[in-house]
């Protein structure tokens, strides 16, 4: 059986961050599978700009901000393979893989990197009443059609959610000549970041009704119109507000699902909240040697922070590889101190910490429940509140961070739990 | 005379309509089935249980129960004939309370004297050692170990390959509106929907695809009206069966769509029983039925609405939070979070609750299939037996010397075991692209599905035959490739591509091309 150093699945950004990284960090043997019959995922239909303000500070394009690292991983000429799909993972870290040139492939890893990304939620999965007309797609497919393949999916459109890939669409339909006429939104505040609010829909007019959503989808064809309505606090319709637009097309932007049917066959737990693997620092899953990292472990804002994880995750696989292959390897007994969200706090990205081998710092992703305004975020080793920030506005739409050391830990060896929550005081 | 075009027309191309063209095409006959819509398998056949119930329901002596038992004994010998993926799960009936058990009782009697084998009375333990996630009210259930699951879709479409491997001819986008009768033949007038009509004939010349489809647009119903002519006509149009019936007889009926809505579930959830379970109709009302599908979902549902629409195939919020409560007491903690679609289908009730099969008296050589409602999946390769003999007996046809009982299905290429699937994809590498990753469906099945004899011409097509898109992303990251090779495949250009029937197209326009244009005007 064919062998390799790592073996990363999926070359979208968390991909190819996570391979320049492992090169970087001295591993040769890489192996890149990606499905698509490009590099570089999603950002090749992402063609808005706004992407790469913290990791090369400027703003680029999807596709701008893509070819940076496809040059990179061209440049160290690592190897991948396109139009792959892996069909397989196992908890030892047998890939197989499917396509048309080389058929059906069995590989063993040093170590596997997850790298899959994230699904659109589907509207079957909101269980909205109506015809099953065309003419209502996922936020991304309609970006795809548009921006890939070139062509117009309507010309009068209503989007349901506001996730990014919504309101990003809500402009880009808009530029292109189609009417839309709301975003629905049934949770009383966006999904989406502030800085989208305003450059896609404020800018150009487009209506955003919070607490409201679509009941009811018309037209047996081709979609003619939706009814939408407010919604109250249990985000039931309130009776007496439906409004009917009429609309031939309806864009769904309700939530994206890291795409974990893999990790699942490789006999990985996943994360009720973020629907990824539970990882430690190093990013590492249940399965020793399979590291996640990007929208497969949990569904990020901005892909700047995917390729600052993925790197790491590059990282810790290569070090994982190399120490497996030194002769002095054994692996130590590992010091494991849980993560807790709590108050406020809907969970955290790593789960848990090897206090051992930690590194000087770590980061601590989160996301928060509900929209705050002056409240603190607040780190405790157990009982005790080692560090905390005030926020003037927390939103579930912008993802979180705070930053471990390794000092303080070290100042507080006995702690069995660290716990980020949001206080008012 | 006239001479009639064909010795049969067949109006509508559901399982109904395709069961009786498959069993037509043993005899030397010119059989001819008119569609409506762009495919096969559109209407009621596409929305419904899809299962083919063991006959313990309807009345002892009627046909329903007569065509429900024989269809399901057919079952085992056309799935293996036409290669349609089907299996005995066995099927339960749920009875929740002592005083419901002579209910139960009066089924199993029933069951019986319907000539369903193996029936028996099982304990509340018997059944939830069976059955784990069984409520536990449950004191008793009715087993059925014939009941089966199926697939509907591919059910159609084999037995309408199959009748067209032998002969018989099919037209699509081709409706039905006027039937006359004219001595001895009947004169249909028919109108070309979308772009034309879509014949099929096995051997004709074919002008377009890439793989040699022999579907030809518009050559037969030019500018839209055209008449069919034909000896004998087979109703078999579903929820307009009673439409084209009073056309031609005085002896009216009336059949009412009565909806019902369903749920389906993620494949995820699909172990979460494993035969079909139904409640026994008691204190819970008529309840509704939970299932394994055949291809591993868990589908709940339906709902029973009589409405007065034809088309009126839409879900409404009451009905699905009426399948979720009614199948919340039969089976315990669904995953009802893992939905991943919703659907609405119509059966064609008749007000008397029996399937209505053969001549009116008063219109010799009009067969109705008419009134087939549930168990009408179940009952169809019966109902197609039936109707074919009965025809082929008042036409003094003979059986033909060669005919091919045998189809064989698309290969699913990932559920084959490891070498056959490297084989398939060293042999076709099309078979390695994988294109619908939730259902593992390869470019090289899509391709089979629209170059195959009446090919796939839509989405829904694709989709029906293949499952592309059935999966839990519902066709999110495989669309706009399948639309690519759908559109590759038939010529037919992007803005073109339909979901199903005309006026489901996918996109308005390329991008491009608008620029030019206001370009031009400026």
């Amino acid at each position: 059986m064919r062998y390799h150093d790592i073996v990363i699945v999926g070359g979208g950004p968390a991909g190819l961050a996570a391979a320049a990284a492992a090169r970087k960090a001295g591993i040769s043997d890489l192996l890149i599978l990606e499905r698509d019959n490009v590099l570089g995922g999603i950002l090749n239909q992402c063609i808005h700009n706004g992407f790469g303000l913290h990791t090369f500070n400027e703003e680029l394009t999807g596709p701008e901000y893509a070819a940076r690292y496809i040059a990179q991983v061209e440049e160290e000429k690592i190897p991948y393979r396109l139009n792959t799909i892996v069909a397989d993972i196992t908890h030892d870290r047998q890939v197989t893989y499917i396509n048309r040139e080389e058929g059906l492939v069995t590989i063993r890893a040093g170590a596997v990197i997850l790298a899959m990304g994230c699904r659109e939620r589907p509207r079957g999965a909101l269980n909205t009443p109506g015809y099953r007309p065309a003419g209502i797609y996922s936020a991304g497919t309609a970006q795809r059609l548009m921006n890939i393949e070139g062509y117009l999916v309507g010309r009068e459109a209503v989007i349901l959610g506001s996730g990014d890939i919504g309101l990003i669409m809500a402009r880009r339909m808009t530029l292109e000549g189609a009417k839309v006429k709301a975003v629905a939104e049934i949770m009383p505040y966006s999904g989406g970041l502030k800085r989208n609010i305003v450059q896609c829909l404020d800018d150009y007019g487009i209506p955003l009704k919070l607490s409201h959503t679509v009941v009811q989808i018309h037209g047996k064809d081709r979609l003619t119109g939706v009814t939408i309505a407010e919604v109250d606090a249990d985000k039931n319709p309130v009776p007496g507000t439906e409004e009917y637009y009429s609309c031939d097309t309806l864009l769904l932007s309700v939530g994206l699902i890291p795409e974990n049917e893999l990790s699942k066959g490789a006999g990985i737990s996943l994360n009720r909240v973020t629907s990824g693997p539970n990882v430690n620092d190093r990013l590492e899953t249940e399965a020793e040697g399979i590291y996640a990292c990007g929208n497969v472990l949990h569904v990020h804002d901005l892909v700047d922070f995917v390729s600052q994880e993925a790197a790491l995750a590059g990282e810790n696989a290569a070090e994982y590889v190399k120490r497996k292959k030194s002769p002095e390897a054994a692996a130590k007994p590992a010091r494991r101190i849980p993560l807790s969200a709590e108050n406020g706090v809907r969970y955290t990205v790593p789960q848990f910490l090897e206090a051992d081998g930690m590194r000087d710092t770590v980061t601590v992703r989160f996301r928060v429940a509900d929209v705050y305004k002056d409240r603190y975020i607040s780190v405790y080793y157990d009982e005790k509140r080692i560090m905390r920030k005030k926020k003037k506005v927390l939103a579930p739409g912008e993802m979180e961070q705070v930053t471990l050391t390794r000092k303080s830990l070290e100042e507080h060896p006995q702690t069995e739990r660290i716990t980020i929550r949001t206080e008012v005081e | 005379m006239k001479k009639p075009q064909y010795d049969v027309a067949v109006i509508g191309g559901g399982v109904i309509g395709c069961a009786v063209a498959r069993e037509l095409s043993r005899y030397d006959m010119s059989v001819c089935l008119l569609e409506r819509t762009e495919d096969v398998c559109s209407g009621t056949s596409k929305a419904n249980s899809a299962i083919i119930h063991a006959g313990y329901d309807a009345p002892s002596g009627s046909l329903m129960a007569e065509m429900n038992v024989e269809g399901n004994r057919l079952m085992d010998r056309l799935a293996e004939e036409l290669d349609i993926p089907f299996r005995r799960n066995g099927s339960l009936v749920l009875c929740f309370s002592e005083e419901d058990m002579p209910g139960l009782q009066a089924l199993y009697v029933r069951g019986v004297a319907n000539g369903v084998p193996q029936l028996r009375i099982i304990s509340g333990e018997e059944v939830r050692r069976m059955e784990p996630n069984i409520a536990d009210e449950v004191v008793a259930a009715l087993y059925a170990p014939t009941g089966g699951i199926v697939c509907p879709f591919n059910m159609t479409v084999a037995l309408a390959e199959n009748a067209y491997e032998n002969g018989a001819e099919f037209r699509f986008l081709t409706e039905v509106t006027e039937i006359r009768r004219d001595g001895e033949l009947y004169e249909l007038t028919v109108r070309s929907n979308g772009d034309g009509a879509v014949v099929c004939v096995k051997g004709a010349a074919c002008g377009e695809g890439a793989g040699g489809t022999n579907r030809l647009i518009g050559a037969a119903v030019e500018g839209g009206e055209g008449t069919v002519t034909a000896r004998f006509v087979v109703n078999a149009a579903g929820v307009y069966a009673d439409r084209f019936h009073n056309m031609v007889s005085r002896r009216r009926i009336s059949i009412t769509p009565r909806r019902g809505s369903y749920c389906l579930l993620d494949r995820e959830a699909g172990g979460h029983v494993d035969k079909t379970v139904f409640q026994l109709p008691g204190r819970y009302g008529k309840g509704v039925l939970v299932t394994p599908t055949i291809h591993g979902n868990l589908l709940i549902g339906p709902t029973a609405a009589d409405i007065g629409d034809k088309e009126g195939t839409y879900t409404t919020a009451e009905e699905l939070a009426e399948v979720t409560a009614k199948s919340a007491c039969g089976v315990k903690d669904i995953p009802y979070r893992q939905v991943i679609t919703s659907f609405a289908g119509l059966r064609a009730h008749e007000a008397g609750h029996e399937f209505i099969l053969g001549e009116p008296e008063d219109a010799p050589g009009f067969f109705d299939a008419a009134g087939i409602e549930s168990p009408g999946l179940s009952s169809a390769p019966a109902i197609g037996v039936r109707l074919a003999e009965e025809i082929a007996r008042k036409a003094g046809a003979p059986l033909k010397e060669r005919f091919i009982a045998t189809r064989r299905g698309i290969p699913h290429v990932a559920a084959l075991d490891r070498e056959a699937r490297a084989a398939l994809i060293a042999e076709r590498p099309d078979y390695g692209t994988i294109v619908c990753r939730c259902e593992n469906v390869s470019e090289g099945e899509i391709v089979d599905s629209i170059r195959r004899p009446l090919g796939a011409r839509s989405l829904d097509g694709i989709k029906r035959r293949v499952r592309q898109g059935m999966g839990r992303c519902q066709a999110g990251f495989c669309t706009p490739r399948t639309m690519e090779i759908l559109s590759r495949e038939t010529g037919i250009p992007m803005e073109k591509i339909c979901k199903n029937r005309p006026g489901s197209e996918m996109i308005c326009a390329a991008v491009t091309e608008r620029k030019e244009q206001e370009h031009e005007i400026s």
